[in-house]
């Protein structure tokens, strides 16, 4: 009776509803539709910016008129009019807060929605959060006890006001606006985003947080998140995502540029769920992020975490650039599919200084008519004596519709490098179901055990209350509409 | 508390059961031996309700009412525990926690809350004691690096934690050394008590001899064709299972 339970499994994942459906009616500014020099120079004078910022975003613009959509990924997808699109929005009320109380009632209401209202953030109690609502940070908390430590928390438009040399320094010097496609368009128009920089010696006394969320309609967000960590310094960075629903697609093209000192060690996490669209496939985010960080310094690290259970497209591959001697790169990822999503998302590791490490855990689930897709580079440098990669990549598939597809590359230039690669695909057994049944785990909750199990990897190197999050979130995107 | 009449069961179009008749009173154990292929794990599964049986004639009563429409979760929330033959690993779910979800199903299923943390924390304590089990296994993903008889014993366990009416064990003592045969038999012998009932399935009298059976059946060709007590089981030891088929053949 394989087919039965099959059955419950198709029905369970395929009538989910997604929770963040809702807009905040805020009055909104935007720029005009579409996107020319004038734009970039519309969004760059709106925030004041210096004129090297704009130089920078111009010259990207020109990458990027020169640029093609990439088309390599296993993502199939109606070609996106980049001149339907609206670049900018901000809220015209422009607080400048210093409470929770200042904040717009119509925003409080969407932090209620999502869960992050006041209550929540005391009982979070480490967590100092910085809220972008599409384009504008609107609200920092917790900023005074950081600023003690010296340590700079705050949106980027902030930063490239009061920090010009250290944006200046560093930005685009991870993430090249040529690299790819969307980078060179972020480049060009990016909104808002967090800017973090850990000063030597300090370890971050606290998580540090941001909850995206797009907003309104047709716009693009396009984030840009630059944290640097300095000498023997420490920091770990939480990024949550949701998007209301909307019929049409929406456009979300994020850079993450990360880089890591002398000893430093920079945690990132995130739990992404964008709007995946309807059971139908309508509506949904088109997630497109370059997100990378380097380990500039002798014994540096890198761990990026995430949990990608939204967007209807993801086409994101964190990554890490291993200079330093000694230096350590992590990825750990659950990616779970269902309906109509698609997931192209993995890692490169790119071993160039000595004796450096990495390691990926990559965890798969697909269920629904999805398709799911790991795809990662490994490469070890000539100069990379004695480095060493450990990679697993595990899928699971739920129904007989869904498709995991795995594609490891790996370039060895150093004899002295070592590579293990371990892949396994399974379907969540009969015989597990039935064990759980046995016991009196009924079907739904037996699915959430096992998946719960498969993910447990990653969810452990989650801070504890994104893991329950994220647990939460994965029971939702599966779930049956029975009980 | 459990009575079987003249079940008939087939997998894929084959006949394995062919009427088979058992009925069990609450406080007693009764034993069912037979030669391997004879159709005792298909039975188990098919009280435990498992998919891929199809009943052709008979009845399964559990307490006075037909189970054999019902999921095998709801069996288990009226009371039934099947000790498996062969206990499924699943990764990254730690005994504990599967545990924990399968008390709070079942409380749920009986309108109960969730059991508290502490509460839950005192019984696993107490339970594991039962079978010898120290506190690092139940943090262990269930059955995964399990030896055989580790994996027996947590199947003993998880009985006691769930504290069934009707408890299955299907071969727990095949593949288990002296020690760890007597721990599981002193487990149970421990959870005996006037209000539960158990059906040791086996394949050798060993067993028998610290779990002590108020009733032997001999089970041949998917039906029950020799009741008696301990006694049987002892003759079927020194006389093989030849004997019971030249008697059969005589009849
Ligand atoms: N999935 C199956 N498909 C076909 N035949 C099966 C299946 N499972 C068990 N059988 C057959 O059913 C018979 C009884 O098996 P089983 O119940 O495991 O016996 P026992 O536990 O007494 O050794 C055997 O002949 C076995 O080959
Ligand atoms: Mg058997």
């Amino acid at each position: 009776m394989e087919n039965q339970s099959e059955d419950i499994l198709l029905v369970k994942t395929s009538e989910t509803e997604y929770k963040y459906g809702f807009t905040t009616d805020v009055e909104q500014e935007y720029a005009e539709i579409g996107l020319s020099e004038d734009i970039v120079r519309f969004i760059s004078a709106k925030k004041n910016e210096p004129e090297w910022m704009l130089e920078w975003r111009l010259k990207a613009y020109q990458q990027w008129l020169k640029m093609a959509e990439p088309d390599w990924a296993k993502l199939g997808f109606p070609k996106i009019d980049f001149q339907s699109i609206i670049y900018y929005a901000a809220t015209k009320k422009k607080p400048k807060l210093n409470s929770l109380d200042e904040v717009d009632p119509e925003i409080r209401k969407t932090w209620d929605k999502l869960g992050i209202s006041a209550m929540e953030q005391n009982k979070l109690g480490n967590v100092a959060m910085d809220f972008v609502m599409d384009s504008e940070s609107v609200f920092t908390s917790f900023k005074e006890e950081l600023n003690k430590k010296g340590i700079i928390f705050c949106s980027i438009s902030e930063a490239i006001q009061e920090y010009g040399d250290l944006v200046k320094q560093y930005i685009g010097s991870v993430v090249p606006p040529r690299d790819n496609f969307y980078s060179a368009l972020n480049s060009a128009v990016f909104s808002d985003g967090s800017f973090v920089y850990i000063p030597k010696g300090v370890r971050c006394p606290m998580e540090l947080s941001t909850y995206f969320r797009i907003n309104a309609e047709n716009t693009g967000q396009f984030e840009r998140t630059l944290i640097i960590a300095d000498d023997d310094s420490y920091v770990s960075y939480l990024e949550g995502c949701t998007a209301p629903q909307r019929d049409e697609n929406q456009l979300h093209a994020a850079v993450v540029e990360l880089v890591a000192h002398d000893r430093a060690e920079i945690k990132y996490s995130t739990v992404q769920n964008w709007y995946p669209g309807d059971e139908n496939g309508k509506g949904g985010v088109y997630n497109f992020v370059t997100k990378r960080g380097i380990c500039q310094g002798y014994k540096s690290k890198i761990s990026w975490t995430q949990v990608e259970t939204g967007s209807a497209i993801t086409w994101k591959y964190p990554s890490c650039i291993l200079k330093g001697d000694y230096s350590i790169g992590e990825f750990y990822s659950v990616a779970v599919t269902n309906n109509y999503q698609q997931a192209d998302t993995g890692t490169k590791m790119i071993h160039i200084g000595k004796n450096t490490r990495s390691r990926i855990v990559s965890k798969g689930i697909s269920a629904g008519k999805s398709q799911n897709a790991y795809r990662g580079l490994v490469q070890i440098q000539p100069n990379a004596d004695n480095s060493y990669n450990f990679s697993q990549c595990d899928s699971m598939l739920m129904g007989g519709d869904c498709g995991a597809h795995t594609f490891p590359y790996i370039e060895i230039k150093n004899q002295t490098g070592r590579v293990e690669h371990e892949a396994s695909t399974s379907k969540i057994g009969e015989d597990q179901l039935f064990y759980c049944n046995q016991r009196g785990i009924g079907a739904e909750e037996a699915v959430h055990l096992i998946v719960n199990g498969f993910c447990k990897e990653v969810f452990k190197e989650l801070p504890m209350e994104f893991a329950v999050e994220a647990q939460k979130l994965l029971e939702i995107t599966l779930e049956n509409s029975v009980g | 508390m459990l009575e079987v009449k003249n079940l008939h069961a087939r997998i894929e179009e084959k006949e394995i059961l062919k009427g088979l008749n058992i009925k069990v009173n609450k406080g007693e154990v009764h034993a069912i031996m037979g030669p391997n292929g004879t159709g005792k794990s298909t039975f188990a599964s098919i009280l435990a309700g498992k998919d891929g049986y199809e009943i052709t004639e008979g009845e399964i009563l559990f307490e006075g009412q037909e189970i054999s429409e019902m999921d095998p979760a709801e069996r288990a929330h009226l009371g039934m525990f099947l000790a498996f033959q062969y206990p499924v690993e699943i990764p990254g779910v730690s005994t504990t926690n599967f545990m924990k979800a399968a008390i709070n199903e079942k409380r749920k299923a009986h309108g109960q809350p969730p059991i508290e943390a502490k509460a839950f924390l005192e019984m696993m304590k107490a339970k594991s004691k039962i079978v010898e089990l120290n506190k690092e296994f139940l943090t262990r993903s269930i059955n995964e690096g399990f030896s055989g008889g580790e994996k027996k014993r947590n199947e003993i366990f998880q009985m006691a934690m769930l504290e069934p009416k009707l408890c299955v064990l299907d071969e727990t003592d095949s593949g288990l050394d002296i020690d760890a045969l007597r721990i599981v038999a002193n487990g149970v012998n421990s959870l005996r008590n006037s209000e539960n009932a158990f059906l040791v399935i086996t394949h050798y009298q060993r067993l028998l001899d610290y779990i002590v059976p108020d009733f032997v059946h001999i089970m041949y060709d998917g039906k029950i064709v020799k009741t008696g007590d301990k006694l049987l089981a002892l003759e079927l030891e020194k006389k093989g299972y030849d004997w019971v088929k030249s008697e059969l053949a005589q009849d």
